[in-house]
């Protein structure tokens, strides 16, 4: 009997255990980036979707029905912010019907509103391009960058769901112990690579440079967001062929055709970087995306 | 043993249980209470880690191997210029389209054949060159629970229309969104899709004979989206449907309205898709139109009773990876079919005869564009309309002959277009649009039409 009882309360207390988990904070992340920062800091109490994949060019995204129903559910939507996901990202959360995701609220979260970003225009105007007057927003390829915002995102998850706070702290504090100690590696391991000079497709490797002291000698975008002409190509060879970069930068989206072409023209190797969470097999995290960029970066100096 | 069993549970289940929701309750109110105290505080205090955080970094930097340039500190809050009072200015934009038509038929004698005349948005606009619709788009958040748009329409002969302006509810949950005002009626896939996005220059035959083009409500919406992961979204909505195919009406309440449901997911990273049925309803009272009697003289007839119309649409994109940048495609169809009964008065002006009236018409169109290269794009789409069966009672009765209704004889009208068109950036577009047109019945129109779109200001989102 009372044997029985037990074992009723302890499937009870079960029951209690498992039902918080059922009642994990749904996080919309746009990129994969955030939504392996999620992860990390969120552990088992978060359940996440990304929106995009590290194929996409987050300019340029479909509000697709299947996001807008994420979108309704979602407790935390979690964006990189400075307008970068401006042409799909409203319509998602005006669809939602969902009043916790809207901006100012608690459950939306944007990246970029948590540092200084670079590349801050003095002043806009379309003809300069895809210009983002709040600045640069390609944060993720500063691993800094990442610590900072998931302290923000920590703090955010524990205002969130209070009930899981000390839970997301000490997934915080783990994170950022192990965030550092990978930082002092991959720098150690980076050294050799200060000063190499650089082709960028769009000025979305800004962060990386700034971190590495990569030296970005030319853009293939003319502006950003603005696709070459065969003048313009015509004009960087004759530019690059005087004093040839070390390596042209290519991200896991772009195409490759004005890349292949212009490494041909003036012999410089390309390097395929993940650029996001999933860009490459090994980036299959955010430790695995620095990892690999480092990785990559140093094959090209060998 | 089992009796023991189920009183333990069933005690669990009373005792603790509703205490627990009860509590709950309390819970839930307080909690929320305090989260948004907290969430201030909090981030400030996530500001100041960050800080703190980052100085810590840049120390065990400075300490190891070539210290990167410090960032510094996370920025204030960008823009609000304190006291200027633009800081809460409306997001503007606006769109400027126009065109330059070549059509081999004289657009003043267009008609769809066998259909009665929807307004003024059917046909490929006048010859020569035009300046199109000028959209002016002012949107902002009224406050933490409304936000509100308004879409001015500029014509080319300088009146002035609101083409939309409408509240929308931010602060619901649950999946709930009510729109009031006036706003394109959720009907369709193509309804409440703005000129400027469409991906031709004009809308598909059945738009303009069932629809007038594209319908807007002065009246209000609910949508329910479905809390799962398959997209499944709901709505209702009614006015004072005095729009093609309704007419004002001089009483209270609303005329008819509108029930849709879409459904939409995603096959794998590359294929979305989106499909959907509609219900719109409405009165028409005295809604005439002008047709020719037997000598060829212009008479009005008019229409009233009810015009209940079905459609039917599917939408499927296809990008790799979902990367529409390179490639992408675009498949698109919607059939519409319209059933009308009441009464139809033969020229109100003189004979001024009626009989009972009754019409059952349908149409489609399937349409797809391939981006093949970046920045290029090329569709075709067909256009199908049957005007179906129509019993017209002063026919049925011998008072009039079948040649008093020309415009109601029966016929397929059908289109076929082709469009080329070329996007330097998100921001402008041009196109060229070669059409195929036997809808008048008796004569193909030929029509070359090149458009230009150019939009400036806030950059706008577009719907899937």
């Amino acid at each position: 009997m009372l044997h029985r009882i037990a074992r009723i309360l302890s499937l009870a207390v079960c029951l209690g255990v498992i039902a918080p988990a059922e009642a994990a904070l749904k996080v919309l992340a746009t990129t994969p980036d955030w939504a392996a920062l999620a992860t990390e800091l969120g552990g088992d109490h978060v359940n996440v979707y990304s929106a995009t994949n590290a194929f996409q060019d987050v300019h340029r995204v479909e509000a697709k029905p299947s996001l807008v129903a994420r979108a309704r559910s979602a407790d935390l939507v979690v964006a990189t912010g400075a307008e970068l996901e401006v042409g799909w990202l409203p319509v998602l959360v005006q669809e939602s019907g969902n009043a916790h995701i809207q901006p100012a609220s608690p459950g939306y979260f944007e990246a970029a509103a948590q540092l200084r970003l670079l590349d801050v225009p003095s002043s806009v105007d379309r003809s300069m391009g895809d210009v983002h007057p709040q600045g640069n927003p390609h944060v993720q390829l500063d691993p800094h960058n990442i610590a900072s915002i998931a302290q923000a995102l920590t703090a955010r998850l524990s205002v969130l769901d209070p009930a899981g706070a000390a839970y997301y702290q000490a997934r915080g504090a783990d994170f950022q112990a192990r965030w550092q100690q990978a930082i002092g590696r991959w720098e150690a391991r980076a050294a050799p690579l200060k000063g190499l000079s650089v082709v960028v497709i769009h000025k979305d490797q800004v962060y990386l440079c700034h971190w590495l002291g990569l030296r970005e000698v030319a853009a293939i975008e003319p502006k950003p967001g603005v696709p070459p002409s065969a003048g313009y190509l015509a004009e960087l060879v004759t530019k690059l062929s005087a004093a040839p970069p070390r390596v042209i930068l290519r991200n896991a989206y772009n195409d490759t055709k004005a890349v292949e072409w212009l490494a041909g023209k003036i012999n410089v190797p390309v390097v395929a970087l993940p650029f996001s969470v999933g860009g490459t097999p090994e980036a299959k995290d955010l430790f695995g995306l620095f990892d690999d960029t480092i990785n990559r970066l140093l094959g090209t100096t060998r | 043993m089992k009796l023991t069993t189920w009183i333990a549970i069933a005690m669990l289940l009373a005792s603790g249980l509703p205490a627990e929701i009860a509590r709950a309750d309390d819970l839930a109110t307080l909690r929320s209470e305090l989260n948004g105290l907290k969430f201030e505080y909090q981030s400030r205090i996530a500001a100041l880690e960050a800080r703190i955080a980052q100085l810590e970094s840049q120390s065990a930097i400075a300490s190891a191997a070539s210290p990167p340039p410090p960032l510094p500190p996370p920025a204030s809050p960008p823009a609000s210029a304190g006291g200027t009072g633009t800081a809460f200015n409306p997001a503007m934009s606006v769109i400027l389209a126009g065109s330059y038509a070549h059509l081999s038929e004289d657009p003043a004698s267009y008609r769809i054949a066998g259909f009665v005349p929807s307004g003024a948005d059917t046909g490929p606009g006048p010859r020569s060159f035009n300046l199109g619709e000028s959209e002016l788009t002012l949107a902002a958040n009224v406050d933490p629970y409304f936000y509100a748009n308004l879409t001015a329409s500029v014509a080319a002969d300088n009146t002035i229309s609101a083409e939309e302006a409408y509240f929308r509810t931010t602060a619901l949950t649950n999946g709930f969104t009510v729109k009031g005002g006036r706003f394109f009626a959720g009907v369709g896939y193509l309804n409440d899709v703005h000129a400027h996005a469409w991906d031709f220059v004009d809308q598909p035959l059945a738009y303009q004979a069932f629809l007038g083009g594209q319908l807007a409500e002065d009246g209000v919406q609910l949508k329910w989206l479905a809390p799962t992961d398959t997209f499944i979204e709901l709505g209702v909505e009614t006015g004072n449907g005095d729009r093609f195919p309704g007419t004002h009406r001089t009483g209270n309440g609303p005329n008819g309205g509108a029930v849709f449901a879409h459904v939409g997911d995603d096959v794998g990273d590359s294929v979305s898709w989106r499909a959907g049925a509609s219900w719109l309803d409405r009165r028409a009272e005295n809604r005439g139109y002008l047709d020719e009697n037997a000598v060829g003289q212009t008479v009005v007839n008019a229409f009233s009773g009810t015009s209940r119309t079905w459609i039917v649409d599917a939408t499927l994109k296809w990008a790799p990876h979902g990367n529409p940048t390179l490639h992408l495609l675009k498949l698109q169809a919607e059939y519409l079919r319209r059933t009308e009964d009441g009464t139809l008065v033969y020229d109100t002006a003189e004979t001024n005869s009626g009989g009972d009236f009754r019409t059952v018409q349908s149409g489609w169109y399937v349409q797809g564009v391939y981006g093949f290269m970046p920045r290029w794009r090329t569709g075709l789409r067909y256009d199908y309309l049957d005007s179906g069966s129509t019993r017209i009672g002063l026919v049925a009765d011998g008072q009039l002959p079948t040649a008093a209704f020309p415009i109601l004889a029966a016929a397929s009208p059908r289109r076929v277009t082709w469009m080329l068109d070329w996007s330097p950036s998100e921001f402008s577009r041009l196109r060229a649009q070669y059409a195929w047109d036997d809808a008048r019945a008796t004569v193909r129109d030929r029509q070359l039409i090149l458009q230009y779109l150019y939009s400036i200001g806030a950059h706008g989102a577009h719907k899937y």
